[in-house]
């Protein structure tokens, strides 16, 4: 039995699937932080697969900017995470709710 | 072969995802997320993206995850431990990623992609030369390099700003207790 396309979406859509999960779920920021960039990496997966069925470099070439963005987008997210820590003193979006009231 | 191959990393990489989510560690939370993306870039590998497969490992696993661990070390959130979900919580968080997963499964399931038609071997893996990367990203591609480009200086400088230390304290700053004077 071959592996076709249909194989590699399922896989990227559970593990994008797992990955809101746990942004629902959990309330730690970094976890949640870490559950998006899942998020991210399995829609990467499916663009790779799109690409490689298709026979097109697209895919790939777009994967290649997707991993660029990702890592300034860490690098920025992580610092909002450390200032928040900084100035508040907790990481846990239930006792982060300013804008609450 | 290859799909015995693909069925062990791809049980390996849902496992690591699941132990990302449902860990009590925060940081075996970040070493599964490590396992995780040790598998996709495997499965990368099987696509025929060996450029991307390399990258995933150095920019996710090597700068991320290593980023990740720095600041949980930092952080020193009581041990990494969390305490228990409410019921609640678990019920609706479970609803709806089920219902993505379901929203995803009909629309494959209208017959948008059959798997006879578009099998691993028929379209020909033109791409795994390194060249055809560098031609397309120095010609078709060269606006978004520039602008990418630009996007991580000004993400460089944006974490310089977000990370100097502010000395005036601003009032309400701090978490407001039940108790607290307003």
């Amino acid at each position: 039995m071959t592996i076709g396309l249909y194989h590699y979406l399922v896989l990227a859509v559970t593990l994008f699937a797992i990955g809101f999960f746990g942004v629902l779920l959990r309330k730690n920021t970094l976890i949640i932080y870490m559950c998006l960039e899942l998020m991210l990496v399995a829609a990467t997966l499916a663009l790779v697969a799109f690409s490689r069925f298709n026979g097109t470099i697209e895919g790939n070439v777009f994967v290649f900017f997707i991993l660029t963005v990702a890592a300034a987008e860490v690098a920025v997210g992580l610092a909002i995470v450390v200032a928040l820590f900084r100035r508040r003193g907790t990481v846990d979006v239930a006792k982060l709710n300013a804008l609450k009231n | 072969m290859p799909a015995i191959l693909f069925y062990i990393f791809s049980a390996l990489t849902l496992a690591a995802a699941i132990g990302l989510v449902a860990n009590r560690n925060a940081v075996a939370s970040a070493l599964s997320f490590f396992v995780c993306l040790c598998g996709i870039s495997v499965l990368f590998v099987m696509l025929d993206a060996h450029l991307l497969a390399f990258l995933l490992i150095l920019v996710y696993a090597g700068a991320v995850v290593a980023l990740f661990l720095f600041i949980i070390m930092l952080l020193d959130m009581h041990g990494g431990k969390r305490p228990p979900f409410k019921k609640m919580t678990i019920v609706a968080s479970s609803i709806a990623g089920a219902l993505l997963i379901f929203g995803a499964f009909s629309f494959f399931a209208r017959g948008q992609f059959s798997t006879d038609e578009l099998a691993l071997a028929q379209a020909p893996a033109f791409f795994t030369d390194l060249k055809i990367y560098g031609a397309k990203l120095f010609t078709t591609y060269m606006l978004p390099v520039q602008l990418v480009g630009f996007l991580l200086l000004v993400g460089m400088l944006g974490v310089i700003v977000i990370s100097k230390k502010h000395e005036e304290k601003e009032p309400g700053d701090r978490i407001q207790e039940p108790g607290d004077k307003p």
